[in-house]
């Protein structure tokens, strides 16, 4: 086990300089002077000229590389063009705003798509299996700004049972310790604000969530049918246990391996995904720091917010390969 | 056996699930007492409640930095407005001047001293005094390079306004005197004719010294100003919170409790929050969605005054756009009011000078051409095109709020030219490249605008009319020596009366000359709840709330 993680962490050496490459390029990759881009129709020559003094943009591209791998590597993630501050000082809420998000919707998920699943294999080619992976096959190619804006019409608009935006009712907001809002209204032992802080997750939550859900249920079906035709499975059923205990006990256990997986692919993409929910539910994540860095051509930004979810996706990948080779000894040899 | 123990850690994740989400739907089903806010249509019509004294703005992005000195954009501007004032102000919807911390002012004939008298009793949020050494404060921390609290990024609009910084050929305030507590005197190296139109502007608001003095960096997040608001809190990306300063200096005002301004970066979203009460007021709303607005009977629409002007260009230095003749037809060949109608639907007006009507000084006596199809085919042929000819249409590759689809209205303006035998190739680049290459003159016929700064004709004219500035916004390579010399000579003048009669006298040139062809003014929609009044939206982009209250 401890050569393999041995190995398994000498693998992230090439895949953070790839990763730090392409990050790097950005800035690069633009049309133009990136310093003029930047400062717009309003620009005087010297203001240009300063510019790219701060951005090193002056250098050679290897020195600058070389000086953006020192400074990461030292924490330093630049200063935004926009407000000026460290980004590493700015980015904290915005990875606790993201990370709660993405929870709530990974529940959402799993509680969903493991169940739709078990029960759509257990009952495979009912009505319930197909109205299932009909819903799944739907999430799956819903894009999810739609998805997004139809829920907004119909739950904030028109029945006016959730909120639309934001992550607290802006009339009464949650005071930031953790800027966890979960955690922090807990804290403070406010729990009408903690209900308040559910309900604004519960829309941009399915939004974010219905994708993996899809995907989830749809690999939790096919996963557990073929389970489900195994040998032990039979002799349980031959013992006379209930069929509820058959599914849930015997089958699911067996045919959780590859939806690990899944899942953790899926944490990463709810990490870094959140872009267009965040946007339009207004959630204050990392998601809409990188929007709003764009919007604002600020690369500084771009280039972290972007690192950071790069880094975040490839340590949960990790780990769930650990996690893997722990369920399934056999792994580790391959 | 670790099989077993992953299960039984997934049933509890399953478990957890299963509760939140069963709380989750009870919520919706019952939903026994919403807290304020989240369902106020609902709850207005059960009782009828004390009006709501809290104001949520939604907008499309969060502020940058709340020293206003310092960080410029709208978004932290319209925040600022609240905390910060200026020495004068501007009218509550044009941009003439009005007394502001300052009651009253005297200005030397020479145009080079200003005195100003004081208001006084005001206090800053900080509960330190407002006083002349503030106002001096304020300026040498922004003029001098040498103080300790000068920034080293510089203060833009400072520089741009004033002329550079203590020491610069150009800058133009010499010293500032404070003979007593409620008395500053600014003395001036030369006479600056928008130096007052200039006081106004939110960059040169007057900020509590001590809170300078503690940190100036946290002043970016915790403005501390005279204000009707005080700063409360900011979370990045979601919302900035001010509450009522009760001290404030203008009687009965403010009268709102709280303003919340709550980012909301999608624009049908920030509407359907609007529409189910979550917030008060938004800007940046669809064009599409305005009759969504007017068909609500719960909301309003407001227009907010256009301070901007979006032009289509000529370079005068490339043939055959030297020949006024030929200007002439190419302003003759557009529909402008066809363009207005097809991209901005309300929500402009054509436009007959470079600069808009909210601005004093505007020249209302000048009659527009309208399209004339002949009269264009006749003019080019005098010109000696009457067989047509071909030019390069430069077309914006980005949205600005005076041409907000470049690329389509240029293919628009592409159709008119060829009727009249002008036949054109539209073409595009990056932002960057673009702004870069018209600035050089590689351009013939293009398009571009600006958004005003201070309210002031010189803003407009001086930038782009004056030759000096060739290389720089004047974009058009215009060298005329008379319009070069009025723009100074207005500059330089401290009577309003006689620098609005040289501005209209470079208008009428210009339009006779047809140096450029101005398309439109655009003008921003704003939506809001119709219990809100006392609202007026201020040309100049944003503007304080303190008139503002519920019915």
């Amino acid at each position: 086990m401890l050569a393999y993680t041995v190995r398994r962490l000498i693998m992230l050496i090439p895949v953070l300089f790839g990763m730090s490459l392409i990050v790097f390029s950005i800035i690069h990759a633009i049309p133009g002077d990136p310093a003029l881009t930047i400062l717009g129709e309003k620009a005087s020559p010297q203001s240009v000229e300063e510019l790219r003094e701060n951005l090193g943009l002056n250098n050679p591209w290897y020195q600058q590389y070389f000086s953006y791998v020192k400074d990461v590597v030292t924490g330093d993630l630049g200063t935004s063009l926009l407000t000026k501050k460290e980004i590493s000082g700015e980015i904290g809420p915005y990875l606790a705003a993201t990370t709660e998000l993405a929870i709530f919707s990974l529940i959402f998920a799993l509680f969903v798509g493991i169940n739709a699943g078990i029960i759509s294999a257990w009952k495979q080619n009912s009505w319930f299996d197909y109205l299932c992976m009909l819903i799944a096959l739907i999430g799956v190619s819903m894009p999810v700004f739609w998805l997004g804006l139809m829920e907004q019409w119909l739950f904030a608009q028109e029945l006016k049972w959730l909120p639309s935006v934001g992550r607290d009712n802006a009339r009464d907001s949650v005071e930031a310790i953790t800027h966890f809002y979960l955690i922090d209204t807990i804290m403070a032992g406010r729990w009408d604000q903690f209900n308040d802080v559910v309900k604004h997750l519960i829309l941009p939550g399915i939004a974010l969530g219905t994708i993996p859900m899809a995907i989830i249920a749809r690999i939790t079906r096919s996963s557990m049918l073929e389970v489900m035709r195994s040998d032990y499975i039979r002799t349980a059923r031959a013992k006379g246990l209930g069929q509820f205990f058959v599914v849930y006990k015997h089958a699911l256990k067996n045919a959780m391996i590859p939806i690990i997986t899944i899942v953790g692919l899926q944490l990463g993409m709810l990490l870094g995904g959140a872009i267009l929910t965040e946007t339009i539910f207004g959630w204050p994540g990392i998601g809409s720091y990188i929007y709003t860095a764009i919007n604002n051509r600020d690369y500084p930004v771009i280039q972290s917010g972007i690192l950071v979810i790069a880094v975040i996706f490839v340590l949960i990948n990790l780990v769930v390969d650990l996690l893997y080779a722990y369920v399934d000894p056999r792994i580790k040899y391959r | 056996m670790k099989k077993r123990k992953l299960a039984t850690a997934l049933s509890g994740v399953m478990a957890v699930s299963l509760a939140l989400a069963g709380c989750a739907g009870t919520e919706n089903a019952s939903n026994p007492k919403p807290a304020e806010g989240t369902k106020p249509t609902e709850v207005k019509k059960e009782e009828p409640k004390p009006a709501q004294t809290t104001i949520i703005v939604g907008r499309g992005g969060d502020s940058v930095g709340l020293d206003p000195a310092r960080i410029t954009d709208g978004e932290s501007s319209r925040v600022t407005e609240n905390v910060l004032e200026t020495l004068v102000a501007y009218e509550q919807d044009n941009t003439n001047i009005i007394p502001g911390l300052a009651e009253k002012w005297e200005i030397a004939p020479d145009g080079k001293t200003y005195t100003f008298t004081l208001r006084k009793g005001v206090k800053f949020h900080d509960g330190t005094e407002f006083n002349s050494e503030a106002v001096k404060f304020n300026f040498d921390r922004w003029m001098d390079k040498s103080n300790p609290y000068h920034d080293k990024e510089g203060y833009e609009y400072y520089n741009d306004m004033f002329g550079g910084y203590k020491g610069d050929p150009n800058h133009i305030i010499a010293s500032i005197e404070t003979p007593d507590p409620s008395t500053v005197i600014f003395k001036m190296n030369r006479p600056l004719a928008p130096f007052m139109q200039n006081l106004g502007m939110f960059p040169f608001a007057i900020a509590s010294p001590e809170a300078i003095k503690k940190d100036k960096d946290k002043f970016m997040e915790h403005p501390v100003g005279t204000g009707p608001f005080k700063f409360v809190e900011w979370k990045r990306n979601d919302s900035i919170t001010l509450e009522k300063n009760p001290d404030y200096w203008q009687q009965g005002l403010p009268k709102l409790e709280k303003i919340v301004f709550r980012s909301i970066p999608d624009n049908s979203a920030r509407l359907t929050a609007l529409t189910s009460g979550e917030i008060d007021i938004m800007d940046g709303l669809n064009p599409d969605d305005t009759q969504r607005v007017l068909d609500n009977k719960d909301l309003q629409l407001f227009k907010r005054p256009s301070m901007n002007a979006g032009w289509l260009g000529f370079n005068l230095e490339k043939k055959p756009l030297d020949n006024e003749k030929v200007r002439q037809a190419i302003a003759y060949a557009i529909d402008k009011p066809g363009l207005i109608k097809a991209f901005y639907g309300d929500f402009a007006v054509p436009a007959v000078n470079p600069m808009p009507s909210s601005i004093w000084g505007y020249n209302d006596s000048i009659k527009d051409r309208t399209q004339d199809i002949e009269k264009a085919k006749q003019l080019l042929a005098e010109a000696g095109h009457a067989n047509g000819l071909k030019l390069k249409f430069w077309a914006m590759p980005v949205p600005r709020p005076y041409i907000i689809n470049g690329q389509k209205m240029a293919e628009a303006m592409q159709q008119d030219l060829k009727k009249v035998g002008i036949e054109t190739e539209i073409v595009s680049m990056d932002w960057a490249t673009y702004l870069e290459k018209t600035r050089l003159g590689e351009q013939e016929l293009y398009l571009l605008g600006w958004t005003g700064d201070n309210g002031d004709p010189d803003n407009f004219l001086n930038n782009h009319f004056n030759k000096n500035n060739i290389g720089g916004s004047n974009r058009s390579f215009y060298k005329d020596e008379k319009v070069t010399d009025l723009l100074l000579k207005a500059q330089s003048e401290v009577d309003q009366a006689k620098r609005t009669e040289i501005y209209k006298e470079v208008q009428q040139i210009l339009f006779d000359q047809a140096i450029m062809l101005p398309l439109v003014h655009s003008t921003q929609p704003i939506a809001a709840s119709a219990k809100l009044k006392g609202y007026v939206p201020h040309p100049k982009g944003n503007e304080s709330l303190e008139h503002v209250y519920f019915e």
